[in-house]
């Protein structure tokens, strides 16, 4: 009877959301367009770049798109004589995108720029990262995000999500979903594996991604500051489990997540991923190997490792990714964090939660890749 | 009636500054400074004592000069002059115990203030990404300096637990850099061509040799009011730098090598006697290590003047310009804008070049 009650209410809701989102799709598009490995610079980074030059740029600079259309809106309103204007708007447009560039590389070779204590680096996340995901999350696995209002504006939040895929792409994309789609342009920092810190190149990036090891203390000291952490604790269990079984949800750890936002006041956000668990359909684990090389799983799947490097290839799903109702855990008294019974039952319901929602979005899927 | 303040490791740089220092403050009425060997720098009114900590002597300098105050700065990771690896971890480790048993000894010693480093928690990919004073190394040091730091923090743990009427504060300094610190660090900095390990990139910290000084002051004091100056305490200057933002404002360029390289590479430099290059250095560059700095502003009551990028680019001034100063890059790219779009420096306005 709720299930009955509430598909129809979402359904709308997605269909409501669909329209606008398209737009914003092509928002994105647009700003993804200039020079993906520069980033596209904004108009607050011409500003930056060239002095005197949010004059031009502040007009427009509200709308969030990209340098050009900023520069547009701006020339539009000030100008409004025709053609000869437009253009000279565009082509101011794409040199205070290359100033912008420019103005980023300069702060980059000169090491001129942050990085927060457990390295994050926000500057190259949303330049260059982002940029860089961005096409796969666009036009390969095609992301439909639903219920993005429901990770608050301010303040900690620990989204839960499900884990699969092989390959932690489900995080990456959740990442990407969260910087893209929130409209308070919240950042989403990652716990990862241990095995993520161990491995050179990746543990690199992983930091200035602004992903972190996902351990108490850490979790903790990040949800404090305010910070909206990621966090999936069905671990390598969720992720790589074999094909069979995808979409039933692992083991949820020990819990230790409910009992860090009980600790840190903080909501948590449950978050339901489908699509992930078909880019690697895992048919066997090449346990033996594993071992060798000391990794949790090889996996073999219809196309790896017979493929080779082709074989790694993703496959294209469609993916859905719904951020369902805060579950508050603001009303616990401190000590509550130490009962082990309240951990197992929350722990149950963020599960659960989880659960329906991903049966939900599997009947309303009509195909795997469309 | 003022204090007696003996300080080790007299005639050593920091040693020396904190020596001149702390004779001027007004509660001291005489400082007793002592190493093996004669400092090279002046030590003002302070009284030099030739003594091996490493000899139950050090005992009788207590005695005699009736000191209340001990200040242990002879906890190092290099020898000063000739000596090596072994004379650096017995005056670590058997002159911290001696001067443990010393001070256990003198019925007059009322505050201690021992010199540590954050290099105790070692530096592990599992290790969480920022250390508090309580968190457990998920690895302990293997050996070299930090093994040295992590005994002689046992031996001053079990002093405290004997002496419980003295103060006894233990301040872990992250590494030190100044415009005249000698460190393997700053050897490691100041070399032309910086290798690195390939793949990581370590989140650095550092201290300022101004503020080593400053904190050293506040805990051989009496605590102000409303902090506390003994237990442990993790000193650092705000912020964190990655090393390679570091090579990057130094001007220096880096060579990124695999990590069993660097290690043999490391050895055999160590091995030739060029740089003193530890595996615990190595891990350091490889890992990185941060730590939370709450506990000394809000118990200890110090605030550093310099942050970690502030200290950075004293030191950095203090080296001369790398291979590729930054100001040069910066005005390639510059001439590059110029170049690539001549209008882009004078046009502040699309309008103006409309047509």
């Amino acid at each position: 009877m709720a299930d009955a009650k509430v598909i129809p209410f979402d359904d709308d809701r997605s269909r409501a959301r669909r329209r606008p989102s398209r737009a914003d799709g092509e928002a994105a598009a647009v700003r993804a367009l200039p020079g993906a490995q520069q980033g596209p610079p904004g108009p607050e980074e011409a500003a930056e770049g060239l002095p005197g030059a949010d004059a031009a740029a502040g007009g427009g600079g509200g709308g969030g798109g990209g340098g050009a259309s900023g520069a547009e809106a701006a020339s539009g309103a000030e100008a409004g004589s025709g053609v000869d204007a437009g253009a000279g708007a565009r082509a101011g447009g794409w040199e205070r995108r290359l100033a912008g560039g420019l103005a980023f590389l300069r702060r980059r070779i000169t090491g001129e720029y942050e990085v927060d204590e457990f390295g994050y680096d926000e500057e190259l996340t949303d330049q260059v990262l982002m940029s860089l995901l961005r096409p796969l999350y666009e036009k390969y696995f095609r992301v439909e995000v639903k219920g993005i209002e429901n990770i608050p504006d301010k303040g900690g939040a620990l989204i839960v999500a499900n884990h699969s895929g092989t390959l932690p792409l489900d995080g990456l994309m959740m990442q990407v979903a969260v910087h893209d789609r929130h409209p308070a342009g919240r950042h989403l920092r990652l716990l990862a594996a241990d095995l993520v810190f161990v491995l050179p190149v990746v543990n690199d990036l992983a930091r200035k991604a602004g992903h972190t090891l996902a351990c108490a203390e850490d979790a903790e000291r990040l949800l404090r500051s305010g910070e909206i952490v990621g966090v999936m604790p069905e671990g390598f269990k969720g992720i790589g489990k074999p094909f069979s079984e995808r979409y039933k949800l692992q083991r949820f750890g020990r819990g230790g997540f409910v009992s860090t936002a009980l600790r840190a006041g903080v909501p948590i956000v449950p978050c339901s991923i489908v699509g992930a668990e078909e880019i690697y359909p895992m048919i066997g684990n090449a346990k033996t190997l594993a071992r060798v090389l000391g990794v949790p799983y090889v996996p073999i799947t219809p196309t790896f490792p017979w493929l080779g490097p082709l074989g790694a290839l993703p496959l294209p799903t469609k993916w859905t990714i719904q951020f369902g109702e805060p579950i508050a855990t603001d009303g616990y008294a401190p000590e509550a964090a130490e009962d082990p019974m309240l951990m197992f039952n929350l722990t149950d319901q963020v599960r659960e939660q989880i659960q329906h929602t991903l049966y939900k979005l599997l009947v309303q899927r009509r195909s795997v890749f469309f | 009636m003022g204090r007696v303040v003996l300080v080790t490791g007299a005639a050593r740089h920091l040693g020396g500054r904190f020596v001149r220092r702390i004779q001027r403050d007004p509660e001291v009425e005489r400082v007793v400074a002592v190493d093996a060997v004669d400092p090279a720098h002046q030590l003002g009114a302070a009284e030099f004592v030739r003594a091996d900590i490493r000899r139950p002597a050090i005992a009788k300098v207590l005695a005699e000069h009736e000191v209340d105050t001990v200040v242990h700065m002879d906890v190092t990771g290099t020898a000063l002059g000739a000596g090596g690896r072994t004379s650096v971890k017995e005056t670590n480790v058997i002159g911290t115990m001696q001067l443990l048993g010393a001070c256990q000894k003198s019925p007059r010693i009322k505050r201690l203030v021992i010199k540590s480093s954050t290099s105790v928690y070692g530096s592990a990919p599992r290790d969480p990404a920022v250390f508090t004073e309580t968190t457990p190394a998920k690895s302990l040091p293997s050996g070299g300096f930090a093994k040295d730091a992590v005994e002689v923090e046992g031996y001053v743990r079990g002093f405290a637990r004997r002496r419980p009427d003295v103060a006894v504060c233990v301040l872990r300094f992250a590494n030190i850099l100044g415009p005249r610190v000698d460190s393997p660090l700053a050897e490691y900095l100041s070399l032309p061509v910086m290798p690195t390990v390939l793949g990581y990139d370590p989140r650095l910290q550092f201290v300022h040799e101004d503020d080593v000084i400053d904190v050293l002051r506040l805990a051989a004091h009496e605590p102000r009011r409303a902090t506390l100056n003994s237990g442990t305490f993790n000193i650092a200057g705000d912020g964190v730098l990655l090393l390679s933002q570091c090579a990057r404002r130094l001007g220096r360029p880096t060579v990124p090598v695999l990590l069993p390289a660097v290690t043999w590479v490391g050895t055999a430099l160590r091995t030739v006697g060029i740089t003193d290059f530890a595996p615990e250095q190595i891990r350091l560059l490889t890992h990185g290590r941060v730590v939370s700095t709450v506990q000394m502003r809000e118990v200890l009551g110090f605030s550093p003047r310099f942050t970690t990028a502030e200290t950075f680019a004293d030191f950095a001034g203090s080296r001369g310009p790398g291979l590729l100063p930054p100001e040069m890059l910066a005005g390639a790219v510059d001439r590059l804008a110029g170049r690539l779009a001549p209008v882009t420096t004078d046009t502040t306005d699309p309008l103006h070049h409309g047509a």
